[in-house]
């Protein structure tokens, strides 16, 4: 079969990518510069700079002496290959063959693509108008060979698809630097006004091999279909996927459940000899009338256990409905990590922190009632009572400093402080007797006061005087008075004492 | 001399038919029957029996620190410093700093908010199942007979020690838990009246428990055990003796 091969060329790729980002950009001249022997050059101009007379390798001294009001920018040295990369993975969509042609073109081997677009011309305005769409300029050219899709789409003017077998026709009319060749022999071609491939596509080869060399030959040859030309492609990294297509549609819950096993032990057994783990899994139904289900699960740490994995499924799986049947199940892992490796213990009888099992345990909690129940607390080095914990992420993080015994504390605290009526002796006495909720409670004995600053750095704020009092029947409390005495002081319970 | 082979041989009978009934030693035992000082003589076999369920029950708003803090002095000694807790209940009160005061680590504790009711009953459970935690303790309101046996088979093979936190209670029905305790504050004393607040003062009664003997004491937790605070005549006066049947 013929081969067809499609060139893509993005003249203005960072310049298109940089104006994504900021819309501002687009009708303005812009340039990128770079430092260079101690002036600025630029590298890139976009369009509205070419219009205006600026170009690449001009000093941007002079441009700005151009056109007074030009924006720029410094440019990243590094070249933009991963954006070009990322471009060819979305292409594939149009051909399983994309080569990336550093440093601003890609090369599609379209062979047999075009019919599904309805033709040629309707697969390349497709293309050119996703691309536009997204704001990138491109210019297109399709032929029988790499080389004359690559001279046309960077050299071309009329038409950008040449028929087969019509490669010798249209590279007559183009210039010699539409071969890719490197520039010192472009120049001593056009030194010796061999300007136009025209003007040297007849000439024996073994007089071009002797005055240009091997590579110009090979240029020639490949571009006319003469030599072949090896290229590597785009791949796509796999996905951590597992397809089980059904025969038969699966309508029961055991047969759900059988395919989430199968597919979950393969799954693990892929990622073990990766030694990754799962963080994020999805199982997706296919149903026979054309609707899916999904259901996903996430787990603290990497896990590629397959028995605990599946009971983080099972929790969900009744909110599966299979309707007149599933005729393709998907388990698929959405996000895997390598998975941490764990020392073993001598003494295993109790499970620390950053044990499995509690990390499992954690799992079924959470896949059960939902994230966000599940608080674990360090001590943060404050003073201010409820500032002094904090949390825990992620679980198994290690407290960096001690938990301080020198203060009592209440072990229960309410949330926000409740206003109190006491009566307290000035200027520093504990109180002599409290109403809270409505009850008196007389203060037998007490400790205090205990001042807290509020940490200036963080909140203003009054200060807090904490007494730890008694009353008469027992019970222990944490009150505190808000301010000194005078301003507008207020009394507070805090917390109860064991 | 024939008497006391007798007593002798009916000590071995008894430990006999407790370890048939389930009742294992477990580690930590050493540790928690030192802290528990003169409260250990209720229990069967003279330990507080882990690896199963304890009720608590909470009257009026307050005692509830009270109880807190009782079931901290007595988890304190079960994760010996390593172990995980995992503490259940609606909204947090629980104030981890203070917990150190009852030589707890509080980042060794697992506190499980917001969650309602009904999947109160299945974290807990799921909790006893987890083989190598040190205990779990849940704030909750009713519990029925067949939630509890459902608890105490999860702990007979998993050895982790529940405790039930009851306060609000609707009915006082009978459940599989191996003890009921009602722990409640009293007024301190310190030594020669010196002013400022004691130790914490508690009146611990044991309403119920399996094999053992009720009975109720006045103890002062004295950072790291429970001694007396009662004076000894009124104390045998109070307890019960049951004779085993």
């Amino acid at each position: 079969m013929q081969k067809r091969f499609l060139s893509i060329w993005f003249p203005y790729l960072k310049m298109d990518w940089l104006t994504r980002r900021r819309p501002s950009l687009e009708h303005i001249p812009f340039v990128l510069a770079l430092p260079d022997h101690g002036r600025m050059m630029i590298t890139e101009a976009n369009i509205q700079a070419q219009k205006s007379g600026i170009n690449t390798g001009m000093v941007l001294a002079d441009a700005r002496a151009i056109y007074p009001l030009l924006q720029y920018l410094h440019d990243n040295p590094s070249p933009s290959g991963k954006l070009l990369h990322r471009i060819a993975e979305w292409c594939i969509r149009y051909s399983p063959w994309v080569v990336v042609d550093p440093p601003d073109g890609l090369l599609l081997d379209v062979t047999g693509c075009t019919q599904l677009w309805g033709g040629e011309a309707n697969y390349i305005t497709s293309i050119n108008t996703r691309f536009k769409k997204c704001g990138y300029h491109t210019r297109t050219g399709m032929a029988d060979t790499i080389g004359t899709a690559w001279a046309i789409s960077h050299f071309g003017t009329e038409k950008n698809i040449i028929e087969p077998c019509q490669q010798k026709q249209a590279l007559t009319e183009l210039s010699a630097a539409a071969l890719r060749l490197p520039a010192d022999i472009t120049d001593r071609l056009y030194r010796l006004g061999l300007r136009e491939i025209g003007n040297f596509i007849s000439m024996p080869r073994s007089a071009l091999r002797r005055r240009f060399g091997d590579l110009f030959i090979q240029r020639l040859q490949q571009a006319l279909g003469e030599e072949e030309e090896i290229t590597q492609p785009v791949c796509l990294p796999e996905a951590w996927q597992e397809r089980l297509p059904c025969i038969d549609p699966v309508t029961t819950r055991t047969g759900i459940e059988m395919a989430l096993q199968t597919g979950l032990q393969n799954l693990c057994t892929r990622l073990q000899h990766e030694q990754k783990g799962i963080r994020i899994a999805c199982l997706t139904c296919y149903r026979v009338d054309g609707k899916t289900q999904q259901i996903s699960i996430g787990t603290n740490r990497a896990s590629a256990n397959v028995r605990h994995l599946f009971k983080l499924f099972e929790l969900k799986l009744e909110t599966i409905d299979p309707g007149l049947g599933i005729e393709l199940f998907i388990v698929e892992a959405k996000k895997a990590e390598d998975v941490p490796s764990l020392q073993e213990n001598l003494w295993d009888d109790q499970c620390t922190i950053d044990h499995p099992k509690f990390g499992e345990l954690m799992d079924r909690i959470n896949g059960k009632i939902g994230f966000g129940h599940i608080h674990r607390y360090l001590p943060n080095e404050h003073y201010w009572p409820e500032r002094s914990i904090k949390e825990s992420t992620p679980f198994y993080e290690q407290p960096t400093t001690e938990w301080k015994i020198d203060r009592p504390r209440p072990i229960q605290l309410l949330s926000t402080p409740e206003p109190i009526q006491v009566t307290a002796p000035i200027p520093d006495y504990p109180p002599m007797l409290f109403r809270y909720k409505g009850k008196l409670h007389i203060i037998k004995k007490a400790d205090g006061p205990e001042r807290i600053e509020q940490e200036w750095w963080l909140q203003e704020g009054p200060h807090r005087d904490y007494y730890a009092v008694e009353d008469a029947e027992g019970q222990r409390y944490w009150l505190y008075r808000s301010g000194h005495y005078g301003e507008n002081q207020q009394w507070y319970l805090h917390g109860f004492f064991a | 001399m024939v008497h006391a082979e007798r007593q002798h041989i009916i000590q071995q009978l008894r430990k006999e038919i407790l370890s048939l009934q389930g009742l294992k030693h477990q580690p930590g035992e050493h540790t928690l029957r030192h802290i528990l000082g003169p409260i250990n003589s209720a229990f069967p076999d003279n330990s507080f029996p882990l690896a199963s369920v304890h009720e608590f029950l909470v009257e009026g708003n307050n005692n509830i620190a009270a109880t807190s803090g009782f079931i901290s002095c007595i988890i304190s000694a079960i994760m010996r410093n390593k172990g995980v807790s995992v503490w259940i209940s609606d909204t947090q009160t629980i104030f981890p700093p203070a917990l150190k005061s009852f030589n707890i680590d509080p980042d060794k504790i697992i506190f499980i908010n917001g969650v309602n009711q009904k999947d109160r009953l299945w974290v807990m459970e799921e909790a006893l199942k987890c083989e190598g935690l040190a205990s779990v303790i849940t704030e909750i309101k009713d519990i029925d007979f067949t939630a509890s046996r459902r608890f105490q088979l999860a702990v007979e093979k998993s050895r982790v020690t529940g405790f039930i936190i009851r306060q609000h209670l609707r009915t006082l029905n009978t459940n599989a838990c191996v003890s009921r305790w009602k722990i409640s504050s009293i007024a301190g004393e310190t030594e020669d009246n010196l002013p400022g607040m004691g130790f914490p003062r508690w009146k611990i009664e044991l309403l119920k428990i399996r094999n053992g003997k009720p009975g109720s004491w006045e103890v002062i937790w004295a950072a790291d055990h429970f001694e007396f605070s009662t004076p000894l005549i009124t104390l045998l006066t109070e307890q019960n003796n049951r004779k085993v049947g």
